[in-house]
């Protein structure tokens, strides 16, 4: 089986999501003995393939070019179904971040096929590969089977595995993809925010914060744990806190290492979008809230006496 | 302004789910339907961009249940000039969607084709993109704002870290965002008038399927939690146990 995995990169950074992804693709490989051939575009690639040399791919292919000067997506997307016909590709990957969902779907349609997206499961069962990926925010699974070839699937942040095998080699190539789009320009934003949906940690709050500058408290203790920090579709739709921020059915839906929400009552929109957390903390002063139902763990009391004291001890203990 | 709006009728979001015995398919004998609401976004902007443009039309298009008459009327009463349905009782894969949606899309010509940035059932983020490429159109999901000057249009959106701007040549596919508008409540006059605008039936031409359901299932159920304590003296016993138990920090 051959996997070609789309590697994200931004600053000259590979994300971790791509890195799990490649570290999935590898151990699917190795149950099939298959082949992962890494793909990395744009200005810098080159570069960037040589820290990932030994993340599992067997082979990196690197495309640069002018064409891909301040390119959008489509031109990247034409790399990576170049790439993947020319390889003849069983099943292309990529994580199911914002930019990586919206190009594997443009390759995929450029091929006459599409993606099962955001999959937290893939596996190779009597030579077909079957996914399983939530929908309704995490309120159903849905467990697919590949019935034509080549597969796309988007690996959701968080579900995959990151390995350490020998060295890649790597084959660098002329990009040819073109866009008939132009990013023009690019306004950095107020924080150097991290994308919910990637995000390790998350700190959501809701209604219960009162009003939106007590956010300070958990923007401060997100400091402390390198979190992000999410809200309920109620702050979000009061004004208090940008769209981007709303978990949930009707915004993003995310599965971190720790959610840990914060005066949030739970409401069954916001639970089905974060329920897939792996651990999670739930802070509230009503025992009876609806969020205490998915908590890992629990602490009943006034969010304004424990937020502070959880920094302040988070601090002297993660020194 | 030649515009389209391809929209979704989808569970309400408050709607809890039961799964049919066979694991097949999700019942909705219960579910109260609604227009997906980052559909709602798309069909507001390509509202506000005729309006904008003082000249145009606004068709709304939909592939599913025939009963989704409902909704294309609830997008008629909000300004849409008329609707387009492939009606299709069976459950469609993304790429047959989106073969079905190119098919209706590709001789009318519109300057702009708006989507919702995703379905709030299915979560694919990818029908969108899926016929731009069929269409061999650019496409741009997530979109913030967007703007249009002649043949030219002007996109922006969030991404990772900032804001970023994206200009290009018409005819453009899209995908809304929340931040795009407010979307507007039809009022009872145009609601009574939408009665009378047109819905275009047409047959569906899905093509064969990519993917295969094997099964719907609930979610695995949760491990029980627990409440570690009361107060701010609960403190040192979370920690403990998000360092210990989960090694989560």
């Amino acid at each position: 089986m051959k996997i070609v995995v789309w590697i994200e990169f931004t600053s000259g950074k590979v994300k971790a999501s791509s890195l799990e992804t490649l570290g999935s693709a590898r151990l699917l490989a190795e149950s099939a003995s298959g082949e992962v051939i890494g793909v990395c575009c744009g200005e810098g690639a080159g570069e960037v393939s040589t820290t990932i040399l030994s993340a599992g791919a067997h082979r990196i292919i690197v495309r640069e070019g002018d064409s891909l000067a301040n390119a959008h997506s489509d031109a990247f997307a034409t790399e990576l179904s170049q790439v993947a016909t020319s390889e003849s590709a069983d099943l292309v990957l990529a994580s199911a971040t914002s930019s990586g969902k919206e190009l594997i779907a443009l390759a995929a349609g450029g091929l006459g096929t599409c993606v099962a997206s955001d999959c937290i499961s893939i596996s190779c069962e009597d030579d077909s590969l079957i996914t399983e990926r939530p929908i309704y925010a995490g309120k159903a699974h849905h467990r697919q089977k590949w019935i034509t070839s080549p597969a796309f699937i988007s690996l959701r942040p968080n579900y995959g595995e990151q390995v350490e095998r020998d060295a890649a080699t790597v084959d660098s190539q002329e990009a040819t993809g073109k866009s008939v789009l132009k990013r023009t320009a690019f306004v950095e934003g107020s924080r150097g925010k991290k994308e919910l949906t990637e995000a390790e940690i998350i700190i959501s709050g809701g209604r219960g914060l009162k009003e939106p500058q007590n956010f300070a408290l958990l923007e401060s203790l997100a400091d402390v744990l390198d979190a992000a920090v999410g809200a309920s579709r109620a702050v979000v739709d009061a004004g208090w806190r940008p769209h981007s921020d709303q978990v949930g059915q009707t915004g993003k839906t995310v599965s971190p290492k720790l959610y840990i929400a914060v005066g949030i009552s739970g409401a069954i929109q916001h639970l089905a979008g974060m329920s897939s957390s792996r651990t999670i903390v739930a802070i509230n002063k009503d025992a009876g809230a609806p969020i205490f139902s998915v908590a890992t763990y629990g602490v009943v009391g006034d969010l304004f006496e424990v937020i502070p004291r959880l920094e302040e001890e988070l601090k002297s203990v993660l020194q | 302004m030649k515009i389209a709006v391809c929209m979704k009728r989808v569970p309400d979001t408050a709607t809890r789910l039961t799964f049919a015995p066979d694991g097949q398919s999700i019942d909705t004998s219960e579910v109260q339907w609604v227009i997906s609401p980052y559909d709602e976004y798309a069909i507001e902007e390509a509202l506000r961009l005729r309006e904008r443009h003082g000249e145009g039309s606004v068709t709304v298009i939909t592939v599913g249940s025939s009963s989704s008459t409902k909704e294309l009327r609830q997008a008629l009463g909000m300004g849409a000039d008329d609707a387009v349905l492939a009606s299709c009782d069976e459950p469609l894969d993304p790429i047959q969607t989106a073969r079905t949606l190119a098919s209706i899309l590709e001789s009318r010509g519109d300057d702009v084709v708006l989507f919702g940035r995703q379905s709030v059932d299915s979560q694919g983020a990818q029908v969108g993109a899926l016929v731009a490429s069929l269409l061999n159109r650019p496409f741009v999901n997530d979109i913030a704002a967007i703007s249009i000057e002649g043949d030219q249009v002007r996109i922006e959106r969030e991404v990772e870290g900032g804001r970023e701007v994206i200009e290009g040549p018409l005819p453009i596919v899209v995908g809304a965002d929340k931040s795009l508008n407010d979307p507007r409540y039809p009022k009872l006059k145009e609601i009574m008038m939408a009665k009378k605008k047109p819905i275009e039936m047409v047959t569906p031409e899905p093509g064969a399927a990519a993917l295969e359901t094997i099964a719907f299932t609930p979610p695995p159920p949760r491990p029980d939690g627990r409440i570690v304590g009361e107060g701010p003296e609960a403190v040192k016993e979370l920690i403990r146990v998000l360092r210990e138990e989960a090694k989560v920090i």
